[in-house]
């Protein structure tokens, strides 16, 4: 192979770098009017009034919507639908959309929110899981008692009699703060209503442009052929841009409303309210082991803060108890989730979606075990690999597993065995593992259509554009499926551009999440690669009068195998374009139904095609006066598959640790007793810099997924989750105390060392 | 009340109205249409609008336009002055100092203004010449590894 498996500079790197890159914000926006979004100043209240009448009077106003312009819910789950873009009867979270105007300028937009009159009547503020919960707490949703939005049970194997076999059975309580995606560009949309066509081009910060498509059609009453999605650049998303976000309907609406163009600009602030992170999480977990260190049983319990909106929330609930699975061999489960509405921003998928925390738990409770059972880290995960395939007991099917490898490496680059032992009080070196799914089997949609369909186009200028619904977010997917076409071709990656998002040119996409796009959208393109190769070959074959499985093709020239007789690229080109014009070939992918799951309830959520494999080992020093916790440096092998391009994958790795650690160590969502946020900047969010930041060595072990385009799995989530509980074995060998509360701040390390110390003496 | 601001911007001399309070980001990227230069915050916490005024790095949104008068002003888009991408841009295009791009303007720029100032930083020099610069995507591995590649460049 030439192209797939090189390492390869973003296709669109180069705008990156010069600021020629247009992100929303960037757009020429002369003619938009400006929008504006008052925001509920209480986190729990029914809207008793809203009077706009002097708002809509004031110069420079032009136009002014409230919930009474749209009653259509959206959400993600077609079952849970259940918010409005601008509040209707009663608002649930501090900072929720009430009104919106679109005005001259941004101070004009603003004057006139401030003449908008909202009488509210407040209602119990519930910012814990908790106090939702509480008996005689005040549903949040109507049809909601006792604020839970899905509670899932369900049990796989004999749990009972595992525990009753076991020779160590422990149970352990856990905590997780929330966290956001924070990603580095606020959000933003610029919306342009043309009244004479009734047509609306929304132009936002997507990661799934199709979601917009169709919740902007739902929620405006428009026919889906009407509405025209365009992603530009997109400055991160992890998470944050996979559902439709209520400022994106608010931009359509007042653009619609005033026959026009709207931008609509969050502020960092209104950014983090928009939230739609990882929740605030609760866990017990209790692990039955036999000596070897064999896991016989696990029963775990999660309680999730979801916030005041449905969103992703019952498959968040669903991950943290399906991926208890496939990365070990867990002959039994229980599982008990709850996912409760409070009144805080909505939460939704974050990198690793579901996974995190409790594979911090997991993860934790286990070395912990280890060491009773006099059991090196390494061996116990050694005691419990799977062998591929396999499928666990709740259907998930692994194909390939390189687990094992990553392992090896990480032990011998990390110097475990000679090192662990060897580091003063004060240096630790923990280690973890951890799994992520290569998109999700079932879409959210079911459509019938493939999961994944790129198109490619070929003209008589010999170039060749891919046409792909996916959103590239940054994390390098065009590159990636031009890369993928390229080999299939066996042409240049110089001849190809790739248009990405544009529901008037590509094919729809599912979007940019679950880690999909390398696997699907992939071996869509892999698909189509292999249609025009085929078109070319027939075209070369039929000028050089040969038949078509005697042509090859060598640096882009068509040749009759051990002859002299070949034909140029061009020339091939012309061939194909003969009688028929231009050419557009289709490739698509989707999934085999043995990979697609179980039949249970809650069965949709956890089967992926191909499952993603980490190991890392963290090494700390802590200063034991003040609580700081020095990252030294980080082992990271994580099993791809195939790294289509190397140099991603690295980088998506380095980027998922580090976002492991922001969570281990520093970042966190906080909300005052009446829901108002705390911590709604980069400052006291908690995000680390380059000083805080530690050398991360990555390296790539290649599985060879059977069903992975070239064999590619994921790349950027599986390795987040092992940072966590890395970090927390090795502070725990570093100073003696063990974290079960993250993120473990100098203050909470500080105050378990002193209380470790009280309870010495 | 407007006013009218000379200065020197990308090596170009040019003239245009501003308000006494226009702040420099929203001068580039409102009034001029310079749109390399991020807003990425609520006001110096991330760096994505550092330009250089004099050869210093500044965070454009918290500089009144107005302070540039007569001064000389560089934002990303006259990094590439020829056409040629700079030592720096190269090393990041190359080396994936870039994902999502949105932090890589005023990643470069600071990053310009260090090795203008030190042209052979070791690795500590530059996480601290970054501190200041927020990224999401890179954990700051290849930033760092694309600044030392464009230092090592001759």
């Amino acid at each position: 192979m030439k192209t797939a498996g090189s390492a390869q500079p973003l296709i669109d790197g180069i705008e990156k770098v010069t600021g020629r890159a247009r992100y929303s914000a960037d757009l020429p926006a002369a003619h938009a009017l400006v929008g504006e979004i008052l925001r509920s100043p209480i986190a729990h209240g029914e809207i008793v009034r809203i009077d706009t009448t002097r708002a809509r009077a004031f110069p420079g106003v032009h136009a002014v919507i409230t919930g009474e312009d749209c009653d259509v819910p959206y959400g993600i789950l077609p079952i849970a639908h259940n918010e409005y873009p601008l509040a209707r009867g009663k608002v649930r979270y501090w900072g929720e959309a009430v009104a919106a105007v679109a005005a001259d300028d941004a101070a004009t937009a603003r004057k006139a929110l401030e003449l908008i009159e909202v009488e509210y009547r407040p209602l119990p503020v519930y910012t814990s899981a908790q106090a939702a919960r509480a008996p005689g707490a005040v549903p949040l949703h109507a049809e909601k008692p006792g604020n839970i939005e899905r509670e899932v049970s369900n049990s796989f194997g004999d749990v009972d009699g595992g525990f009753a076999a076991a020779d160590l059975v422990r149970e352990q309580r856990f905590f997780y703060a929330e966290v956001a995606h924070a990603q580095m560009e606020p959000d933003c949309a610029l919306a342009e209503y043309d009244p004479e066509r009734g047509r609306l081009t929304m132009q936002s910060v997507s990661q799934v442009p199709y979601y917009v498509h169709l919740t902007l059609s739902q929620c405006l009453k428009m026919d889906p052929s009407a509405v025209r999605v365009v992603k530009p650049f997109v400055g991160g998303g992890f998470g944050h841009r996979t559902e439709t976000l209520p400022f994106e309907v608010i931009a359509a609406l007042l653009a619609r409303a005033v026959g026009g163009a709207v931008k609509v600009e969050l502020s960092r602030e209104q950014t983090f309210v928009v939230h739609r992170a990882r929740p605030e999480t609760e866990i017990r977990l209790k692990i039955g082991l036999r000596k070897s260190g064999e896991i016989l049983a696990v029963d775990a319990e999660v309680v999730q803060r979801g916030g005041a909106y449905a969103g992703y929330g019952i498959v968040t609930i669903l991950y943290a108890g399906a991926l208890i699975q496939a990365l070990y061999r867990v002959p039994a489960v229980r599982y008990r989730g709850f996912r409760v509405y409070a009144n805080t921003p909505p939460c939704g998928p974050m990198r690793g979606h579901g996974s995190v925390d409790m594979r911090h738990a997991f993860e934790t409770l286990l070395d912990t075990m280890a060491e009773e059972l006099g059991l090196d880290p390494f061996a116990v995960r050694r005691a419990n690999l799977l062998e591929a395939p396999h499928r666990t007991l709740n259907d998930l099917q692994v194909n390939s597993y390189g687990l094992p490898a990553c392992l090896d490496w990480v032990e011998q680059a990390s110097g475990w065995q000679a090192r662990r032992k060897a580091l003063p009080r004060g240096r630790g070196l923990g280690m973890a593992c951890s799994h992520y799914v290569s998109g999700a089997a079932k879409p959210v949609h079911w459509t019938g259509e493939p999961h994944a369909t790129v198109n490619l186009r070929l003209d008589f200028d010999g170039s060749i554009t891919l046409l792909t619904g996916a959103a590239d977010i940054g994390q390098g997917s065009s590159t990636l499926l031009a890369m993928v076409a390229a080999e299939a071709l066996g042409l240049g990656l110089e001849r190809f551009r790739v248009v990405a998002a544009d529901s008037a040119l590509t094919p729809k996409d599912n979007g940019s999440y679950s880690s999909r796009v390398s696997f699907m959208v992939g071996n869509a393109a892999l698909a189509a690669g292999k249609e025009l190769q085929r078109v070319l070959t027939a075209a070369a074959a039929h000028r050089l009068e040969a038949h078509p499985s005697d042509i090859e093709c060598v640096d882009e020239r068509y040749r009759v195998a051990g002859t002299d007789r070949s034909i140029s690229y061009q020339e091939a080109v012309r061939a194909a374009l003969a009688g028929t014009g231009p050419v557009t070939v289709t490739g698509t992918y989707t999934v085999p139904p043995e990979l697609q799951g179980g039949k249970f309830r809650g069965a949709g959520v956890g089967p992926s095609p191909g499952f993603s494999y980490a190991a890392q080992a963290v090494e700390v020093s802590v200063d034991e006066g003040t609580g700081e916790v020095k990252l030294e440096k980080v082992w990271v092998a994580h099993d791809c598959g195939f790294a289509i391009n190397r140099l991603a994958v690295e980088g998506q790795v380095q980027g998922a640790v580090w976002m492991g650690m922001g969570q281990a160590c520093s970042e966190r969502t906080e909300f005052s007793v009446e829901g108002r946020p705390l911590r709604a900047n980069f400052l006291d969010y908690g995000m680390a810099t380059t000083m805080d930041s530690p050398p991360i060595e990555v390296q790539i072990v290649e599985s060879r997924d059977p069903n992975g385009p070239y064999g590619a799995k994921e790349a950027s989530e599986a390795a987040l989750a092992g940072f966590l509980p890395a970090f927390t074995s090795a502070v725990a060998q570093a100073v003696g105390v063990q974290a079960y509360e993250l993120p473990l701040t100098p203050d909470r390390l500080l105050e378990a060392m002193e209380k470790a110390r009280t309870w010495k003496r | 009340m407007k006013r009218l601001l000379s200065l020197v911007l990308n090596g170009r001399r040019r003239e245009d109205a501003i308000g006494e309070t226009t702040l420099l980001l929203d001068y580039l990227r409102e009034t001029l249409g310079f749109t390399g230069t991020k807003r990425g915050c609520d006001g110096g916490e991330c760096g994505a609008c550092t330009v250089l005024i004099e050869g210093e790095p500044a965070l454009a949104c918290l500089t009144l336009a107005a302070r540039c008068e007569g001064r000389k002003v560089e934002t990303i888009e006259g990094l590439a002055g020829t056409g040629r991408l700079s030592r720096l841009q190269q090393a990041f295009h190359e080396k994936l100092g870039t994902q999502c791009g949105f932090c890589t303007p005023g990643m470069i720029m600071s990053a310009e203004a260090l090795l203008r100032a030190n042209s052979h930083p070791d690795e500590a020099a530059i996480r601290e010449a970054l501190g200041g610069n927020l990224c999401r995507c890179t954990g700051y591995v290849k930033i760092i590894e694309a600044v030392q590649a464009a230092a090592a460049k001759p």
